[in-house]
């Protein structure tokens, strides 16, 4: 069968996705337009190199909606006879748009793509674009909808996680992103973001707060609590779905989860012959993808069922897998994932997360693909896996082998 | 016969008069809605006519809409013939609210008006709602709303639609979903109605004939209109409708379609013009009442409870209205049959064996009024009139002549045959005896009666002025005046009655009981005593069986626990329920009472988690069981009982035993109750679930040979026993 390799994956910095933060002067279209153009050029993209782009994006509304990807490569020095697909499968987008072209590439679809995404989460807001499952009451009761906080809080409670363990894990996170700055570690993937004039923008991770302490985390007020006890009262509504709970833990807040950010990340993805074509020396090959629909209320389970599957699939075990990215949505998310597998902590985002680096949700499970790719080259390792929950119960994976 | 007939006057106004003949309240019915379609059509094209008024004959405006009608409907057409008549309904009423205007510019409509003169409920208010300004008598007791919720339906002839359209979807959640109901200046202030005056057909008649081409357009069918608070994809309306079904959904969990299907008609309805939204709206009603559970409500909590309130069991006697009621005993009990007998105009002598007793038992009254004074539901003069009712003395001669004792005295037979022969000779020689005990039965208390057959029981639940149902027991040898006497009385202080025969804890606390010792035999087993009440919550329990124990006190469940065993000796069933709560007497946790039950209480008796204590001594099984394992133990505990109390005769009428289980004990109300749970259950499927229960916990499950019976043949309890009861 033919393989799908990756050639090359970078990012842009993570900016606070905020109206102070460094990216929110930039667009979204500007922002991909530029990754783009790195992409050709650090790899000498001429004319129709690639099939498509795939582009994860969450929040396609306003400078996010009418299909992203197609006008970011039409503002960007791509060649027009590449076309453009926006993609949303919520936290995982990004991956889902590196599966999708690893997937094609297998299939024979073409010899390469470029995929990943973008999410400008302080200029187009988390949930702006509706979402029938959370106001219209025939789904919504259908799947006791609750919040993601609120699910994060019920694998807290479900799974015996306390805030203690969870701040703790948000602390290392914090140390090992900043670590890794330090040691210069995302320097092959960071592609910093200059303006129109070649002026940098930003070239460093600005939402990390290096150095926070637990003592610093257990005095922040526990963000679901209000709306799980009071108003409107989501916590009896989880209850429901799991009746054997008589009371909700609320131990996930500002500090221990993932940052609101504005990023993007991209893959180059190609076959074989697109390497030769190209000069280009692959770096590892998508050796399996898996994608899984779980319980939507508990709602961010699905990395356990999905590595579960993405194992079965491909005749793996957990003890194959050299290094783990579990995306930080929430501390329990991580948690949980340790506990069920019992992995070492100490190979699971070894860089950091994004309870640290903050989570631009159409971009994230590219980025995490990429940071993956780098620390399994950096250790001299073969094989990784990154996985990330998804909103309304899904989970998705991808192992990478280096070649 | 017609219920509704126009006069048109000299200033071209045309009154249409609702007004059905031979009831005391208006409903509409499918003729009312062709008369009233046909003389709005005849208005509108009457050129002499400017505007119309409609108004009621009788003091009040119109209860609703003929229940029966709706059930029919089911009955004959299913959901073709309600969607149908809906929709026609939709087009009466949208005809009034355009009035003949151009629907492009909006001009040349004709005003039309409501005036109420009182009470306007469902149908009752959707109408005026329709109109282009509703006007209502300063009628401090009439009462303005959409209770449809209550049994189980909601507002489907517009007034889901205007009323959100109105009020934005937050102002009009209360009504709608909790049925809140308004006296008229309240109404007035929440935007439901306009005015609030001494004559409401003159203001209604003056405004037609002033108003102009805008005062008649509805600000939905003007350009530009903007639900209140927004609609659901606005940055607003998006909180507010997250927030709605979260609301609902844990409030109701999920157990009463008709709230969830409430939200839908609001929500897909809020993003489409308002003709699309009241076909939304007629769907979502139309499937509303083809789901079993609003025919069952209805059934219940309407039509059959009403019937017995009308004395559907009363023997044929004549009327036996009580004038002067002895109560014996002014403990909790006494002084809150005391407190609703006065309430309802009977003179009332209250006994106690001390006069201190006595006259507590009557500032019991004089408390609550004072409560209400406060609420502003009553005044001084109506506390002085009600508590000049009630004597409080320890001299029994005062009892002369009553013509009914109710004896509420401490549960021993020795006391309560003492009081009995103390008081019938006083009292006149045709005066009914009856007794509120819970537990002796009744035709051996009756055996100190010199006339058993007119001595009867008449059981009150706790607390007497809340709530709703009594049970009245028939002795061996009661008689029927004596169940006409007891039937009327509960009439007068405005209970519901069910009439029962003499049997263990007769029919309700008979059912209670084992749910109760269900719930407590699960915390024996290491069931998660969490899983146990949630388990009754989401069956549409309103207490789970722990923290109902915890109310209804421990130390009574070792009273009856002890009594129940020495009664039935080796046969005795419940040891394993006795191992967890004589062990929580034992540790002096008597439940609420004692702040420490099952549940652990702070010093204010606001009830906290679990005592600790059952972890500790039962501790949870590894193994737990699936949720509707513990659903079904807990409904077939209560269930197969309500079945055995009827085989046994206990119980004569199935309507009895569902309006009883919900007004009782709270038996999930979405259901019908018990009979109409099994039904929507079907016999062959509830069979089969006994059987497994059987098999993996016991006899108590075993299936009764008529549930069985009734498998085989494929029958309901309501097609077996429903019709024939009618008919007798």
């Amino acid at each position: 069968m033919t393989e799908a390799y990756i050639y090359d994956a970078a990012r842009t910095p993570r900016g606070k996705g905020r109206p102070d933060g460094s990216l929110h002067e930039v667009t979204s279209l500007t922002l991909s337009a530029r990754l783009l153009n790195a992409m050709k050029q650090r790899n000498n993209l001429e004319g129709h190199a690639v099939e498509d782009v795939i582009w994860g994006n969450v929040t396609q509304v306003k400078e996010q909606g009418g299909c992203l990807a197609r006008s970011a490569v039409l503002a960007s020095d791509l060649d027009e006879s590449i076309p453009g697909l926006s993609i949303n499968r919520f936290c995982a987008s990004g991956m889902e748009a590196v599966n999708l072209a690893a997937n094609q590439i297998k299939g024979g679809a073409g010899q390469a793509y470029i995929a990943g995404g973008v999410e400008m989460m302080g200029r187009v807001a988390m949930g702006s674009d509706g979402a029938a499952i959370a106001v219209d009451p025939s789904i919504a009761f259908k799947t006791y909808f609750v919040p993601q906080g609120i699910s994060a809080d019920i694998i807290a409670t479900e799974y015996g996680f306390t805030r203690e363990e969870a701040d703790a894990l948000a602390v290392e996170s914090q140390r090992r992103a900043a670590a890794a700055w330090a040691d210069n570690r995302f320097a092959k993937s960071i592609v910093p973001v200059l303006d129109q004039n070649g002026l940098t923008i930003l070239d460093r991770d600005e939402y990390m707060r290096p150095g926070t302490t637990t003592e610093d985390l257990a005095k922040l007020k526990a963000s679901f609590k209000d709306m799980g006890e009071v108003m409107p009262g989501f916590d009896k509504v989880a209850m429901l779905k799991y009746p054997h709970l008589d009371h909700i833990n609320h131990i996930h807040h500002a500090g221990n989860s993932s940052g609101i950010v504005d990023g993007a990340g991209a893959v180059l993805i190609g076959n074989e012959e697109f390497g030769k074509a190209y000069g280009l020396k692959p770096r590892a090959r998508i050796r399996a993808t898996a994608k899984i629909g779980t319980d939507p209320t508990i709602m961010l389970t699905g990395p356990v069922p999905v590595t579960e599957k993405i194992l079965a699939d491909s005749g793996m075990s957990i003890s194959d897998i050299d290094l783990f990215e579990v995306n930080e949505a929430f501390a329990s998310v991580v948690l949980r994932f340790m506990q069920a597998f019992q992995v070492d902590p100490a190979l699971v985002n070894v860089n950091g997360g994004s309870i640290a680096l903050g989570h631009p949700l159409g971009a994230t499970g590219a980025i995490i693909i990429g940071t993956l790719l780098d620390e399994l080259e950096r250790q001299d390792k073969n094989v990784g896996l990154a996985t990330l929950c998804i909103a309304s119960g899904m989970g998705a994976a991808t192992i990478i082998e280096r070649v | 016969m017609t219920d509704f007939t126009m006069k048109k006057d000299a200033d071209g106004v045309a009154i249409i008069t609702w007004d059905v003949p031979g009831k005391s309240m208006n409903v509409l019915s499918e003729d009312g809605i062709r008369e009233l379609d046909a003389l709005v059509d005849d208005a509108l094209a009457d050129d002499a006519v400017k505007g119309i008024v409609i108004t009621s004959g009788k003091p009040d405006f119109a209860a609703g809409m003929d229940l029966n009608v709706l059930g029919g409907m089911k009955e004959k057409g299913g959901a073709e013939a309600i969607f149908g008549l809906v929709m026609q309904l939709h087009g009466v009423l949208r005809k009034i609210e355009r009035a003949g205007m151009d629907p492009k510019t909006l001009k040349g409509g004709k005003p039309i008006a409501a005036a109420l003169p009182g009470t306007a409920l469902g149908i009752g208010l959707e109408l005026p709602l329709s109109t282009h300004r509703i006007f209502a008598a300063d009628n401090p007791k009439a009462k303005i709303g959409l209770p449809e919720i209550m049994v189980g339906i909601f507002p489907g002839a517009g007034g889901t639609t205007r009323l959100v359209r109105k009020l934005g979807a937050m102002g009009a959640a209360p009504l709608l979903l909790e049925g809140k109901l308004n006296d008229p200046k309240k109404a007035k202030a929440a935007g439901i109605i306009d005015e609030v005056v001494d004559d409401p057909v003159a203001a209604a008649r003056d405004w037609v004939l002033n108003a102009k081409d805008a005062d008649i357009v509805k600000p939905w069918d003007a350009k530009g209109y903007k639900m209140p608070g927004g609609e659901p994809y606005s940055a607003a309306g998006f909180m507010t409708f997250v927030g709605a079904s979260a609301m609902v959904h844990g409030k109701t969990l999920g157990v009463y379609p008709a709230a969830k299907a409430l939200l839908s008609a609001v929500y897909e309805g809020a993003m489409v013009p308002f003709d699309q939204a009241l076909k939304i709206e007629a769907r979502w009603f139309t499937n509303v009442l083809m789901n079993p559970s609003s025919g069952a409500m209805i059934r219940s909590l309407f039509i059959n409870k009403e019937a017995l309130e009308k004395g559907a069991n009363r023997p044929d006697v004549p009327d036996q209205t009580v004038k002067k009621v002895g109560i014996l005993g002014a403990g909790m009990m006494g002084a809150g049959i005391a407190y609703v007998s006065a309430m309802a105009g009977i003179q009332v002598v209250l006994i106690d064996a001390k006069q201190e007793s006595a006259e507590k038992g009557k500032a019991y009254s004089a408390g609550l009024l004072d409560k209400a004074i406060s609420r502003k539901k009553a005044t001084e003069e109506k506390k002085s009139e009600v508590l000049g009712r009630i004597t409080a003395t320890t001299d029994y001669a005062a009892l002369e002549g009553c013509d009914l004792i109710v004896e509420a005295v401490f549960e021993d037979p020795g006391v309560k045959a003492e009081v009995t022969k103390k008081a019938e000779a006083v009292i006149p020689a045709d005066a009914i005896f009856a007794t509120n005990t819970s537990t002796l039965p009744i035709s051996d208390l009756a055996k100190a009666s010199s006339r058993p057959e007119q001595f009867i029981g008449i059981h009150f639940f706790s607390p007497v002025d809340k709530m709703l149902l009594v049970e009245i027991i028939k002795g061996k040898q009661t008689g029927t005046r004596a169940v006409a006497k007891a039937l009327d009385f509960v009439r007068q202080i405005k209970k519901t009655p069910i009439v029962v025969n003499d049997a263990r804890f007769f029919y309700a606390n008979r059912c209670i009981i084992p749910y109760i010792n269900e719930g407590i035999r699960m915390v024996g087993e290491g069931v998660n005593p969490t899983l146990i009440e949630n388990a009754a919550k989401m069956m549409g329990m309103p207490l789970g069986p722990l923290q109902l124990v915890d109310e209804t006190s421990i130390d009574l469940g070792v009273k009856i626990a002890k009594a129940t065993r020495s009664a039935m000796g080796d046969a005795y069933p419940d040891g394993a329920v006795d191992a967890v709560i004589f062990k929580l007497f034992e540790e002096g946790r008597l439940g609420r009472k004692s702040n420490a039950g099952f549940y652990d209480y702070d010093e204010a008796g606001k009830r906290q988690g679990f005592w600790n204590g059952l972890e500790q001594n039962w501790p949870e099984a590894n193994e737990q069981p699936e949720l509707t394992e513990v659903q079904h133990r807990l409904m077939f505990a209560q269930t197969l009982e309500a079945v055995r109390a009827l085989e046994e005769g206990v119980l004569e009428d199935i309507r009895e035993g569902d309006v009883g289980a919900i007004l009782g004990w709270g038996f999930a109300p979405w259901s019908g109750g018990p009979f109409s749970w099994l039904d929507m259950l079907g016999a062959a499927r509830a069979v089969e679930i006994c059987d497994k229960l059987t098999a993996t916990h016991g006899e108590r499950f075993k299936t009764p040979a008529l549930l069985r019976e009734m498998a085989e043949k494929g029958q309901t309890f309501y097609g077996r026993f429903g019709q024939q009861k009618q008919a007798a």
